[in-house]
């Protein structure tokens, strides 16, 4: 039988809605939603029905049977793994108390359930990736407007300038963000893209800065400078909203744009230039500050700099600029319910809300917890359960992080995919497929709020469960009911919708229900609320950084050069893959199956490298290495080495993706602990490495 | 007679491959072939900034398609609004069609051992329904032109 359903995308974390269309069980057709989208979706979202159809992932809970990361497992039920859970949980919490226990997740919309669930077993210890992403330039925001990360979108369609530094959109591919810059271009509209290394976002731009690794706060300090100068600032906005302009009027004086554009590689000419057109574009120019921003060791600096220059063009709730995405509240009316737990209140094992008092508490920050674990302090930690979350193939150096796991008595990894840490762990919990499972109502606020659901397509090919199941399994073994007392999806949906009187029928028509008709905009003279800083207004020099003794106008400190022979390894994004999760989807796999290192010319001329020439990629001390095929191009920095992210992974059951490529993870030995400790990132991009054309080009052939 | 094309607003594309993709899926194609193929040219300055062209090609839909003679068992027809398409029953395999094409796009499907290429998604368009690749290009910079009303 024919079917159509509404749904949410899972290949990326961007969550695109989707219509999926299936017969006899099977996907036939997976497109954009035509109401939101037109249709349009990218290469990852069709292959989703490959995801579906591949037998090289997890086709039913598995416990291991040999050493850790041996890839022995015996095959259980869901009964027998969830009560082996449950009973290894039940003896820690009671030899080590609840705290013991971790659980770390990749974020989203549902993280709300996974962190009740580790709150109600008594745990204040929820983490999340975001270390490894969005962490400083979520800090930076909340430094400075008082909100976070999420507490702006951008109205880059109505925008006369986006300034993008090294934000490579169109490989990250947010398909409504891309709809919305490529209508901005085609009315005329001016991008600048900043970044080491030339990329499809660039090539797209009407500006581009090849800068120096390290040197994106450079930058932003020089135009700041300019800006002020020339007076290109909405003193009525400053006046109304932001205090400590005059402290960073004396702190920019010496950031000059010559001095910006020495330190940068680029030429000041063109550095003037943009502030020209800054000029003739504001208050329609968005400095986008960024989103995987744990790169160097002043990302979060570079990030505030970037939330400065919005705040000097006044562009905020203005069309054509930043918004405050709006919901339920907003609108007038009542919210969804959603799964929730108060946290316990004990010492975080990260140190985050005692040791570190400057960090949002929510998920703190999962990689100091490790050498807590090590240490065995505050307390020790016993369990790790990591929710669609590699730890090993998200942050830096695994080897390091295999030391504290081993402090461990219960790994767990819940995905759908095999994970490098998944494949280290003890029970492996095989989550459907996103197209094979029902979730939770979220709400997606916006200047058009909605609520929107993700339902299942088909029925799971394996013996998988959706994750609403999964915890609600171990709930239930664990006594935690209060918390997850629902056994279908149906009641969980009726629960929360209840207050708002829709029902699921209102969710047919368009596969989400709108909560307002028109784009909600504030007033901008009303905006005093908005900013939830200690004082009330934009804080350029924030009181609560004073306060945990860091500075809020950071002086810039050059980056560190290469030794000989070293580069700096930088990473990035694709279209056709998403981070490490699709490396092995048999569609995506075909279009890359492999990553390259991009080399500049000239250093690559002196290594004797040509493109398509085997190199050899070492970690610093030599203790990962990985060979793969040469990209030499003058479009990246001289001084970095550029390799896809994702790549090097270890898992011989992913046929497709064993040791194809380098991990840049792997590469980055001794990473865990260099990062920024005013924003909480990890630095991954303040890691040297070495390169050398491999040997491995013979052309001789000793063999018969 | 000739009745559609497809065009690409290079403008809008982004290289993405996801028609290449979305034309797989829609074929139920296995590891191997691609009926569509999106391709870059190498970065070149163009005013001060690092360009590349990009073009997307597939089967062109000839007026007087070479491959459609050389077939031994008429396997390989053309429709009336121009379309070229293989009769997967008749086919069998012997690839005539690709040497004879000038841009050798037949492929063979390994699965099946005969001969793919666009059909310009004409069960789709019978449907009244865009091509996959059109349909659901990623950036809408895919567009199906009708060249000529019937
Ligand atoms: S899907 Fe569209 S944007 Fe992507 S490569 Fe194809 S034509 Fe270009
Ligand atoms: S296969 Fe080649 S010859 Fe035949 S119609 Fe297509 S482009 Fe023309
Ligand atoms: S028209 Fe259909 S068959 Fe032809 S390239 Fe596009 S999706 Fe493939």
């Amino acid at each position: 039988m024919k079917q159509s359903v509404y749904s949410m995308c899972g290949m990326c974390t961007v969550r695109c809605p989707i219509r999926v269309e299936s017969e006899d069980n099977q996907v036939t057709w997976i497109e954009g939603n035509p109401h939101l989208l037109g249709g349009a979706l990218c290469a990852k979202g069709t292959a989703g029905v490959a995801l579906v159809n591949d037998s090289q992932r997890p086709q039913s809970p598995l416990i291991r049977v040999g050493a850790r990361g041996a890839g022995r497992w015996r095959e259980a039920g869901w009964d027998e793994a969830l009560d082996y859970i449950a009973a290894k949980l039940k003896t820690i919490k009671q030899t080590h108390g609840p705290e013991s226990v971790v659980l770390s997740s990749r974020g989203g919309p549902w993280q709300g359930m996974y962190k009740a669930f580790i709150h109600a077993f008594g745990s204040p210890n929820y983490t999340n990736h975001d270390c490894t992403c969005g962490r400083n330039t979520h800090h930076a925001s909340l430094s400075i407007n008082g909100v976070g990360r999420k507490g702006f979108g951008y109205d880059i369609r109505n925008a006369r300038h986006l300034v993008l530094f090294g934000r490579d959109m169109f490989s990250a591919l947010r398909i409504a963000e891309n709809h919305q810059t490529l209508d901005m271009l085609d009315k005329g509209g001016r991008l600048t893209y900043v970044d080491v290394r030339q990329t499809m976002t660039g090539a797209k731009a009407s500006r581009f800065f090849q800068i120096r690794p390290g040197t994106d706060y450079a930058l932003a300090l020089g135009l700041i400078h300019e800006v002020i100068k020339r007076g290109y600032y909405d003193q009525d906005f400053l006046d109304r909203y932001v205090s400590g302009f005059d402290e960073l009027c004396s702190f920019i004086e010496a950031y000059t744009p010559a001095w910006a554009a020495k330190e940068c590689n680029i030429r000041e000419k063109e550095l003037l230039a943009f502030v020209d057109e800054i000029g003739e574009d504001r208050p329609g120019v968005i400095f986008h500050p960024g989103w995987n921003l744990a790169r160097y060791r002043d990302s979060f600096y570079a990030s505030r700099a970037m939330h400065i220059l919005n705040v000097l063009m006044g562009n905020i709730e203005l069309k054509g600029g930043l918004f405050i995405p709006k919901g339920a509240a907003d609108c007038g009316l009542p919210g969804i319910r959603s799964i929730d737990c108060a946290k316990p209140d004990i010492k975080r094992g990260d140190g985050v809300g005692w040791q570190y008092t400057h960090f949002d508490k929510g998920p703190g920050l999962a990689h100091l917890f490790f050498n807590n674990m090590l240490k065995e302090d505050p307390y020790p930690i016993k369990a790790w359960i990591a929710m669609r979350h590699d730890p090993f193939s998200g942050m830096p150096d695994p080897q390091q992080q295999k030391l504290a796991f081993d402090k461990c008595e219960l790994l767990v990894s819940i995905d759908t995919n095999y994970s490098e840490y998944g494949w280290y762990s003890d029970v492996i919990l095989p989550e459907s497929t996103y197209l094979e499972r029902d979730t939770p109502i979220v709400q997606q606020k916006g200047l058009k709020p909605r609520l929107a659901v993700r339902r299942k397509a088909v029925e799971p090919r394996y013996d998988t469960r959706a994750s609403w199941e999964i915890f609600t399994g171990l709930a239930h073994r664990l006594g935690l009911e209060a918390t997850f007392p629902f056994t279908t999806i149906e009641e969980l949906w009726a629960w929360q919708l209840e207050p708002t009187g829709h029902t699921m029928a209102d969710f047919e028509e368009k596969g989400f229900v709108e909560l307002i008709d028109q784009p909600l905009w504030h007033d901008r003279d009303q905006l005093d609320s908005t900013f939830k800083t200690p004082s009330g207004r934009i804080e350029l020099v924030s009181e609560k950084l004073t306060k945990a003794g860091l500075p809020s106008l950071k002086p810039f400190e050059k980056p560190e050069a290469a030794e000989k022979g070293m580069f700096r390894l930088i990473y990035g994004k694709v279209a056709v893959h998403t981070q490490g999760h699709t490396t092995n989807n048999p569609m995506l796999s075909e279009l890359m199956p492999t990553n390259t290192a991009w080399i500049n010319t000239k250093q690559a001329k002196k290594l004797g490298i040509q493109t398509g020439d085997q190199v050899e990629l070492s970690s610093a001390d030599h203790s990962y290495n990985a060979t793969v095929a040469a990209q030499v191009t003058d479009h990246v920095h001289p001084e970095a080495v550029f390799t896809v992210h994702g790549f090097g992974k270890e898992i011989p059951r992913q046929r497709r993706s064993f040791l194809a490529g380098v991990s840049d993870q792997k590469l980055m030995v001794g990473a865990l602990d260099d990062w920024d400790q005013a924003g909480g990132g990890i630095s991954l991009c303040e890691v040297f490495v070495h390169v050398k054309k491999s040997i491995r080009n013979t052309t001789r052939r000793a063999e018969l | 007679m000739k009745k559609y094309m497809i065009h690409l607003n290079s403008r809008r594309c982004i290289a993405c491959h996801g028609c290449e993709v979305h034309c797989k899926a829609n074929k139920n194609l296995p590891v191997g072939p691609f009926l569509c193929t999106v391709s870059c040219t190498p970065l070149k300055k163009v005013g001060g900034i690092p360009k590349t062209e990009i073009t997307f090609s597939a089967c062109r839909h000839c007026e007087d398609p070479l491959c459609v003679p050389v077939c031994p068992t008429d396997a390989m027809l053309q429709r009336r609004d121009g379309i070229v398409y293989i009769d997967q029953e008749k086919c069998i395999g012997c690839m005539a069609c690709t040497s004879a094409c000038p841009w050798e796009i037949p492929v063979q499907n390994p699965d099946t051992g005969k001969a793919v290429k666009c059909d310009l998604c004409m069960d789709r368009l019978d449907a009244g329904l865009k091509p996959a690749c059109v349909a659901k290009c990623t950036t809408h910079a895919l567009k199906l032109v009708t060249l000529q009303s019937t």
